[in-house]
């Protein structure tokens, strides 16, 4: 072996070690940082880390874009029929009255708070655009409580990093979860109301957790629990959401 | 044989970003469609669903029962892994093009390969190159290693046109970036135009492709393939 092909190989190992390593650092710093998601396994694990990771330090508390009131679309597409199972059905009936969300795991009080108990904090109401992963799109005016108010009056314990929640039973459960980042953004809302009016069991009433800086699939309807968690390993797959544990990814916020 | 053979027609950092763009190209050209079929229709604006009519919509089957097509089935849900796939290439292209860019900058490929110079930006000059074009006549050894006006200017537009126009468009369909720079989408008109704008930059890039293979194959694939390989074009007989 030559001298410069020996310097070269040389070279190239040591450029070989430091890059893995520098790659083993920056992914421990990250993950300390937060800005690992759940899904980040796999092949397609890297690109969405990188999209996690890039938008979480680029978009920090932004707000969504919000919109004047004559931009509500007229006719916002209800994606998909209202449940008819029977429970649902029995709820609906009663006009949602003995409907519960609860909120436990890392919290001081858990509690149960019905729909009436949550109109009672302040009333929060954004006019945001809800856009589908499939392509379709509407803006709508959604009324309700911030996620943050109703985690502070149920006593946020430190060392909290996901808040799941997860729809009625109905069909199959759907569950999602946000990171602190999102669940405590003023603008991630426990929503009651829409355009003036209750929330439509069409667009998830009585109950939607409106989360606008994410894909439609990230605000999940019909909701009843909200779980606080410093892990995701215990539910379901421990990708951090139904869809996740589809085929879906966890962040939607693309 | 003219001189000058052993020269390089490619310098290595053009050859390698050339494929893996080339790679990733096919990649997001693929599930792109697999997404678009989710929901094969377009708006303008901010707002866009079955209820209200389409700007325009593909004559093809979709992927989801919801819109209706004319096609009597519906088609297998791809997006999941779409989109995974989808971003992975977006951002290895988004890596590749900033080693390109600082490259064609530093060793003034842009300047010296691609800017066309002022004298064959003449109408005459134009004229000519196009009246010569649909010849199909093989490449006279200049031109085999230098690129023409018609070339430069279309190579120009895809690499500072087209493809930072995909990058931007598909950025102003993140509800979590555009929250961040919302002029990203505002500009465009909003969401669903930069969804449109998206699609529409997506086809002519595509017809770019295929004008692309097929000008290499009436160029000569074997060298042209070679150049773009291994650097040296095959020497012609």
């Amino acid at each position: 072996m030559s001298d410069i092909s020996r310097r070269r190989v040389i070279r190239t190992g040591i450029a070989a070690t430091a890059g893995v390593s520098g790659v083993a650092a920056a992914a421990r710093l990250a993950d300390l940082a937060g800005l690992i998601p759940p899904d980040s396994g796999g092949i397609l694990g890297p690109g969405e880390t990188l999209t996690y990771a890039a938008q979480r330090l680029i978009v920090d508390q932004s707000p969504a874009r919000e919109f004047s009131r004559d931009k509500i679309s007229k006719s916002p597409y209800p994606n998909g029929k209202p449940p008819a199972d029977e429970i649902f059905v029995r709820h609906q009936a009663n006009g949602f009255a003995d409907w519960k969300l609860s909120v436990d795991g890392m919290v001081a009080r858990p509690s149960s708070f019905s729909i009436a108990e949550l109109k009672r904090f302040p009333v929060s109401s954004q006019i945001t655009h809800l856009a589908c992963e499939e392509g379709w799109s509407y803006i709508a005016e959604w009324i309700g409580v911030p996620l943050a108010h109703v985690l502070e009056a149920a006593g946020l314990q430190a060392g909290a990093k996901y808040v799941v929640y997860a729809s009625l039973p109905i069909q199959r459960r759907r569950w999602d979860s946000v990171d602190m980042a999102e669940a405590l953004h003023p603008q991630t809302l426990i929503t009651y109301g829409m355009n003036g009016e209750a929330l439509p069991v069409e667009h998830g009433g009585p109950l939607r957790l409106r989360v606008p800086r994410h894909l439609g699939y990230k605000s999940i309807k019909f909701i009843t629990s909200i779980t606080v968690t410093d892990s995701l390993k215990g539910f379901g797959k421990g990708r951090g959401s139904s869809a996740a544990d589809g085929a879906y990814s966890w962040y939607a916020g693309i | 044989m003219p001189g000058n053979t052993s020269a390089q027609r490619h310098s290595g950092v053009i050859r390698v970003t050339h494929w893996i763009v080339t790679l990733c190209f096919f990649a997001l050209l693929l599930t792109g469609g697999l997404i678009v079929i989710s929901h094969p229709r377009f708006y303008w604006g901010e707002e866009g669903s079955v209820l209200m009519p389409a700007l325009f919509s593909l004559p093809i089957p979709a992927s989801r029962g919801s819109v209706s097509t004319g096609y009597s089935f519906v088609l297998k849900d791809q997006n999941g892994w779409s989109r995974y796939l989808h971003f992975q290439a977006g951002w290895i292209v988004v890596f590749t093009a900033l080693v390109y860019a600082i490259h064609g900058l530093w060793t003034r490929h842009f300047r010296d390969n691609l800017m066309p110079s002022a004298a064959e930006l003449t109408g005459r000059a134009l004229f000519g190159v196009i009246r010569k074009h649909p010849r199909f006549q093989p490449p006279d050894e200049a031109e085999a290693r230098s690129y023409n006006v018609l070339q430069r200017v279309t190579y120009l537009t895809v690499i500072f046109v087209l493809f930072p126009a995909m990058i931007w468009t598909g950025l102003a369909m993140s509800p979590a970036f555009t929250a961040a720079c919302p002029f990203v989408a505002d500009i465009l008109g909003g969401f669903q135009s930069a969804r449109t704008i998206h699609f529409l930059v997506t086809v002519a890039l595509a017809l770019f492709v295929a004008v692309h293979v097929a000008m290499i194959w009436l160029a000569g694939f074997g060298s042209r393939m070679k150049a773009m390989t291994t650097g040296t074009p095959k020497e012609r007989a």
